[in-house]
């Protein structure tokens, strides 16, 4: 074999997926959801395109619960590589005055993210939507497509799935069809940490540990990030050393106690770590297809 | 794991260096739910410390619901992604899972073993440079195993693990193994494998997969893990010659050209050699161009932007090759095809066939046979039901840049997509072109005007710009040739600067030298047009009959007169150069307009009064002219 290392190899692959995708779709936009992962994926992208920038936008579906460091964050690297970022809020859901508080997690994810997803794509008309999921993260992520049908509501169909051999894609939809692209399909966790100090990759600074305030809930911690937090009787945030293994809506984000301040510090914890990163997310533990579901409905 | 889990507490830097040079191996495992696959595939990962404890619970909780090892924990639960499977018990999709150890990552292709799922063991294969086959100590090689060994086979995969799995069942025997490998033995004979690797174990146990087996101290060889990290899946296309499907061409401005794509094959350096398929057009690399700097080398797999020396005409789908070997163009093909549709296929139907960046209608001209995946006999057919593997004729309605599968999976892959519903119906793997005369197109030969201009996707023709001197023809040739480029046209320019300077330097501005220029020019004209190219001749051209010599010149529908329209008045008063200054103070002779008589065109295709239009608009309606017309229709 060549001399090309694994971290190479993947490099590879997802260069080739992106550009397959710029080749082929009228009008493809890369969802941008500020966390390590798509740091990744961005990343990628201006390798992919060098030295043309990224020919799409970025699009967030900002929740307004997202943690304010996230926000700072993505606009700071919009700005720094002169990308055309595409925020998009459900107005519907702002005026209903939904919340993860008030609502619910669920509610407050099918709203403020999967149907906002939906309103953004569909008002732009993409017909190509780049994610940075991997199929490392969940059982049902395990068996879905690089490029993955979707029909004109969106819905994913995870019984009839277009075959994929090779790296020959189907990128072929009918109006009002779109595909959703996961270029970092075959990255572990442990790749995408190594990837980053390889490539000294930027990451928000909330996957750094730092003195947070905390409130301990159902057992998971849980940053009071802004002052529309409720505070149950007796609950008294505290400061504590913290940091974030994924990144998400404060109050469906669990924090992990931690001293880690560097990049290779959090290296060292995650791969000393002994549960799955998608622990510490509210949404994820109900029953064991239940992202399956969430992906049928729409859900990235 | 002991010592990289130390190594990490206590040096991480060092440990992630060590990560940074581990080897990649793909591979596939094919067996039935019987054989105990997923079941294997979970002691890889547990054994291999991949489990986290939150997933481990899950697992722990679901082996009392619907596992089948009673109270033990039932590893396959961890490979069984979809609730349906859960529910059925059954792996009915390909799924993707991941490990590492210490030198090697590892993607493994989870197929499932049935014969109605073939086309998913043919998805999961296409992409694996390993097999493990799967055999069930008590029952030996059976009709499904010779079934996976062929379409494993047929994927082109060359090394294959033969996990002898339920050791423990058949008490550990010796000599059961050795019978095992024995008929193992005459079905690989039969395929020809480049390796082959007998392992006996119990997935159950873990005896050979990750640590040697004690119950089998007999067996002297690698266990299922050492032969994973130690297999040397050297592939042909890394020796071959370079070969670059491109993938798309980077523009970010006219001064840089990149062409996309991953290596299919070999190597490249800057200053190699190259020729482009199927134009035959031959340059050199320029330059290998990243992020983060120009690279000395790039290799097979890697994906690159590529830049060469000259502005040879290259776009996606070509397959810039080394200079000694190119690749081979044809639409005739004999082909395997895995059918994929619950609709069957016909031939003579009309399909999409997507391989290596190009996609083309074409159609399976014949079906020759179709292999019985369980006995390998060919048998006579007239149509392919889903899972169903013909050897087939395949014809296309253009040539294509190709390799066969053979020598190279990337270039010599396809899959057939429908027309109407866009759904991925089948997948093939081209064997030989059935017209070897497909390779006089790099060799030039049999090349007409039509061919030409059809790689260029456009219709040749040539825009004759007439006008007084300082009426502006040159200015809107430049400008439509402009936007021409701009949308990847191939186009020339003749105007008085670049012929009266060499080809008709010994010409004056006598009326029969006038008539010569323009006859000279004409002929010039029609030879590029011959090549393919638009041309935009600006010459003041004063008289009909020369202009309608260069009409004639040209065959129908090729000459388009563009009459830029300016009066004399507002020429003069431009007077760009100061000729008319000179020429009524009589330095210049015979001048246009001044001395020597502009006959107007009655017929032109286009009229353009620069009084009335700006340049850029003059420019856009010449552009509007082409579009509408069918000059520029074929969509690039």
């Amino acid at each position: 074999m060549s001399n090309l290392t694994h971290l190479d190899r993947l490099e590879a692959e997802s260069i080739h997926i992106m550009r397959e995708v710029v080749a082929e779709c009228e009008k493809p936009v890369m969802l941008y959801s500020i966390g390590k992962d798509s740091s990744v994926m961005l990343h990628l992208a201006l390798k992919a395109f060098y030295p043309s920038p990224p020919p799409f936008p970025l699009l967030h579906v900002d929740t307004t619960w997202k943690f304010r460091e996230m926000i700072e964050f993505r606009d700071a690297v919009a700005k720094k590589y002169g990308l055309d970022l595409i925020v998009h809020i459900n107005q519907d859901g702002v005026a209903d005055k939904v919340g993860p508080f008030s609502h619910g997690s669920a509610v407050h994810t099918e709203i403020m993210k999967t149907q906002a997803l939906k309103q953004a794509l569909d008002a732009h008309g993409f017909d190509a939507a780049f994610g940075g999921a991997r199929r490392d993260e969940d059982k049902s992520r395990a068996k879905e497509r690089v490029f993955s049908f979707r029909s004109a509501q969106h819905r994913w169909d995870p019984k009839n799935q277009r075959p994929e051999l090779w790296n020959i894609y189907n990128t072929r939809v009918a109006k009002g069809e779109s595909m959703r692209v996961f270029p970092m399909s075959n990255w572990t966790e442990l790749d995408i940490w190594q990837y980053i100090y390889r490539e000294n990759i930027e990451i928000p600074s909330l996957y750094f540990a730092a003195e947070r305030p905390v409130v301990q809930r159902d057992g998971v911690l849980i940053m009071v990030d802004d002052e529309r937090m409720p505070l149950k009787n007796g609950e008294q945030p505290v400061h504590e050393s913290v940091r974030f293994r994924t990144l998400g809506c404060y109050p469906l984000t669990g924090a992990v106690r931690s001293t880690a301040t560097s990049l290779l510090d959090i290296i060292r914890e995650t791969l000393l770590a002994t549960t799955s990163e998608r622990q510490g997310r509210v949404i994820d533990s109900d029953a064991g297809a239940s992202m399956e579901q969430k992906k049928q409905e729409g859900y990235f | 794991m002991v010592t990289a889990r130390d190594l990490i507490a206590e040096d991480i830097e060092a440990y992630l260096k060590l990560q940074e040079n581990k080897s990649f191996l793909r591979f596939i495992t094919c067996g039935s739910v019987d054989d105990g696959k997923s079941t294997l595939i979970g002691r890889l990962l547990y054994d291999s410390h991949l489990i986290y404890d939150d997933q481990l619970q899950t697992i722990e909780k679901d082996s009392k619901v619907s596992g089948t090892q009673g109270d033990k924990i039932d590893l396959a639960l961890l490979v069984d992604g979809l609730a349906a499977e859960r529910e059925q018990g059954i792996t009915i999709d390909v799924a993707y899972r991941y490990f590492s150890t210490a030198n090697r990552k590892f993607i493994v292709a989870d197929t499932p073993g049935h014969e109605q799922y073939t086309r998913n063991m043919a998805t999961g294969a296409s992409t694996a440079d390993l097999a493990i086959l799967l055999i069930d100590a008590r029952k030996s090689v059976q009709v499904q195993t010779r079934r996976h060994a062929f379409i494993v086979k047929l994927l082109g995969i060359r090394h294959v693990i033969v996990a002898v799995n339920k050791m423990d069942l058949v008490e550990h025997s010796r000599s059961r193994f050795r019978l095992i490998e024995s008929d193992f033995q005459e079905l690989s004979d039969k395929l020809g494998f480049d390796s082959v690797t007998l392992i006996p174990m119990s997935a159950l146990n873990g005896d050979n997969v990750t640590t040697r087996s004690t119950a089998m101290a007999w067996y002297k060889g690698p266990t299922l893990l050492e032969a994973l990290e130690s297999a040397d899946v050297d592939r042909a296309e890394e020796h071959s010659g370079f070969r670059l499907s491109v993938q798309w061409v980077n523009r970010p401005n006219l001064d840089f050209r990149g062409f996309c794509g991953t290596v299919a094959a070999g190597e490249v350096r800057p200053g190699d050699e190259v020729i482009a398929m199927p134009s035959g057009k031959r340059s050199k690399v320029k330059s290998i161009v990243t992020m983060d700097g120009e690279q000395p080398l790039a290799v097979t797999d890697q994906a690159i932007t590529l830049t060469l020396e000259d502005e040879i005409d290259v776009s996606r789908g070509d397959v810039i090759c080394g200079k000694d070997d190119p690749v081979d163009v044809s639409d005739q093909f004999a082909a395997h095809v895995i059918w994929m549709s619950d609709k069957k296929m016909l031939p003579g139907r009309q399909y999409r066939f997507k391989l290596n960046n190009q996609t083309v209608l074409g159609s399976v001209s014949e079906l020759k046979y179709k292999v019985d995946v369980n006995t390998l006999a060919h048998e006579a057919a007239k149509t392919l039901d889903l899972n169903e593997i013909a050897m087939c004729n395949l014809s296309l309605a253009r040539p294509v840049v190709f390799a066969p599968y053979a020598k190279n999976r990337r270039l010599g892959s396809f899959v057939i997509i429908d027309r109407l519903t866009n759904e991925t119906v089948g997948a093939g793997m081209l064997d030989f072109s059935l017209r070897r005369a497909a390779n006089i197109v790099w060799q030039d030969l049999d090349v007409g005007k039509a061919q030409r201009a059809a790689q260029k996707h456009q219709k040749p023709c040539v825009l004759w710009f007439t006008g007084l001197s300082g009426s502006g023809k040159s200015t809107i040739a430049n400008l439509v040739e402009k936007k021409l480029f701009d949308r990847g046209r191939h186009t020339y320019t003749l105007d008085g600067d670049n012929v009266r300077h060499g080809l008709n330097k010994d010409l004056g501005f006598t009326d029969e030298d006038r008539v010569e220029n323009i006859r000279r020019v004409s002929e010039v004209a029609k030879l590029m047009a011959d090549s393919g190219l638009i041309i935009l001749c600006a010459f003041i051209s004063p008289f009909r009959a020369e202009r309608q010599i260069a009409r004639q010149t040209m065959a129908d529908g090729e000459f388009i007169e563009v009459f830029v329209d300016t009066p004399l008045e507002v020429a003069e008063q431009r007077d760009v150069k100061g000729l008319y200054a000179k020429a009524r103070r009589g330095e210049i002779k015979n001048f246009t307009g001044i001395d020597s008589e502009y006959q107007p065109p009655q017929h032109a295709e286009l009229v353009l009064n620069t009084v009335e239009l700006s340049a850029e608009q003059a420019a856009d309606a010449i552009i509007g002219y082409l579009d509408e017309n069918g000059y520029l229709s074929n969509a690039l």
